[in-house]
């Protein structure tokens, strides 16, 4: 059905013969349209029965899918087959999209500046800025990265399509190292998934290659004995896992990695991943208060970021935020983040009580190679003794081992989630 | 206006939006099936788990809680399920069963 809201835009646009007028006002604006923000964008016009007007900020024209995007490095899908355009969020749904980026948050005046140069004024400001990453964590970083030399293809897209050519460039026999940094950063499971697919397409394609993988970690961060068994197992001879390898700085031109304790480390195709934090809008505008500053508090109850600069009403969702015990950062949390997040900010606004005891739950597949899969999964339950999010106890767990069945799940998954924040 | 009525008047506009509320939290709640389930339980085409939108409240409770206790087995909803309450599960299956499949 089409908005009265929408119709009136149209025609405004076709009379005038010329692109849709900037809203200059939104009653909740939001920032970000990843998991945690697309999803809250369309919940907040269902939650609301379309009666709240919301405008989300996004500069790109269609959502490349962090999860699965290692099976693009791996070969067995396209970046076309992870891509979702946002058009059925402006079309179904009537959430005003406006393709531009926040360049900056004026909260006393409660607008937000964008980077082509006009604001847009807001009642409630929900952002979901994902993670940044911290380039000075590996000296040389920045510079290896820019030249095209080191990448890291941490956000899905050309810089995934670009990893996957170094890879069919190197010759047999090469070496692909990944560095995974300390704890918090965006999906524990990614890197591991990665090592596996690299190795699976080396095992066919390039089998005298190796897979160096350096965690910071003193272990693997997810599915732990799953993921050394399929080292063991499926990748003997071509993984190579060494925990407590922290990556202090990068020569890129004589393919070295420098550790903080260890002897350097020389590999064909390195993909260096530093240390990460909020994305800097969230940084910029004094909200990341939280895990050495690196991360946004919030209130759990309706996600407001806890920095005095932020008042009641900024919001922040996803990756970008100080995790609560056991909460991983994945595209799943952040789109129940957003749900939550969603319909506390229209009880707000509505002046209704907020959700005493939301409940927010999480699943995670990682492909071993094209077509199996393991998973993890948890539930967690707000406790307002601790007025946080915990796991409820008994429930949760992980596959037994990798298998094919639930390749069919991750697709489903997949599909599914993407198109609950975007169809 | 007499105080009385201005009480009463007061005491039903709490009441709906303490109704209001309550539906909210109802469909939040409900909205944590979404990520595998699709929007109200409306799937993807081809969807490899079941369907849930349309289906007898008292048939999701019960699968609900075979999955639960264990009675009837599952990659991860036998995980998942172990996370909620009967009345969280009826508030969901409620809901999930109103919907046009």
């Amino acid at each position: 059905m089409m908005q009265r809201r929408q119709w009136i835009f149209g025609a405004a646009a076709l009379a005038a013969g010329c692109a849709t007028p900037l809203p200059t006002r939104a009653r909740v604006l939001v920032v970000g349209g990843g998991f945690g923000g697309a999803t809250a964008a369309k919940y907040l016009r269902l939650f609301s029965d379309q009666t709240l007007d919301v405008v989300l900020v996004e500069p790109e024209e269609a959502f490349v899918s962090c999860p699965l995007s290692n099976l693009v490095l791996g070969g067995s899908r396209t970046l076309a087959d992870i891509t979702t355009p946002y058009t059925a969020l402006e079309r179904r749904h009537g959430v005003r999209i406006v393709r531009d980026r926040v360049a900056r948050i004026d909260a006393e005046r409660k607008q937000a500046v964008l980077a082509s140069g006009p604001s847009i004024g807001y009642d409630k400001l929900l952002l979901a800025p994902g993670v940044d990453l911290i380039w000075d964590s590996i000296e040389g970083l920045r510079a290896a990265h820019d030249e095209g030399r080191v990448l890291q293809a941490w956000k899905a897209g050309p810089e995934t399509l670009a990893l996957r050519r170094q890879l069919e460039a190197m010759p047999d026999g090469g070496v692909f190292a990944i560095s995974i940094p300390e704890v918090p950063y965006r999906c524990p499971p990614g890197p591991y998934e990665r090592a596996c697919q690299v190795a699976a397409y080396f095992k066919q394609a390039k089998p005298r290659s190796k897979v160096l993988v350096f965690d910071a970690n003193p272990d693997i961060t997810s599915k732990p004995a799953l993921f050394k068994k399929v080292f063991a197992e499926d990748y003997a001879g071509i993984v190579d896992y060494r925990p407590q390898h922290k990556t202090v700085a990068v020569d890129a031109r004589r393919g070295l990695i420098k550790f903080e304790v260890q002897e350097d480390a020389r590999a064909d195709v390195l993909n260096l991943l530093p240390s990460q934090r909020a994305g800097a809008l969230a940084v910029d505008s004094g909200l990341a208060n939280a895990g050495g500053n690196r991360w946004v508090g919030v209130n759990w109850l309706d996600f407001s970021a806890t920095a005095a600069v932020a008042g009641k009403d900024i919001h922040v969702v996803g990756d970008s935020i100080l995790a609560a015990s056991a909460m991983p950062k994945s595209g799943h949390m952040a789109n129940a983040h957003g749900k939550v997040a969603a319909a506390a900010i229209v009880a707000e606004l509505m002046g209704w009580p907020v959700d005493p005891a939301p409940m927010l739950s999480n699943t995670c597949y990682s492909f071993v190679d094209a077509k199996r899969v393991m998973h993890v999964a948890s539930v967690h339950a707000y406790v307002e003794a601790e007025k946080t999010f915990r796991t409820v106890a008994g429930s949760g767990g992980l596959s037994p081992a990798p298998n094919e069945l639930e390749a069919t799940y991750a697709w489903n998954w997949a599909r599914t989630i993407w198109a609950d924040m975007l169809a | 206006m007499r105080p009385g009525l201005g009480l009463l008047l007061f005491a039903a506009a709490a009441t709906a939006s303490a109704q209001d509320a309550r539906a909210l939290q109802a469909r939040s709640l409900a909205a944590s099936c979404a990520a595998c389930h699709g929007t109200l339980g409306h799937g993807v085409d081809g969807a490899t788990v079941p369907p849930l939108a349309g289906r007898p409240a008292a048939q999701i409770v019960e699968q609900f809680k075979a999955l639960r206790s264990g009675a009837r087995s599952a990659t991860v909803m036998a995980q998942i399920a172990k996370g909620y309450s009967d009345a969280q599960i009826e508030a969901i299956a409620t809901l999930l069963a109103a919907e046009k499949p």
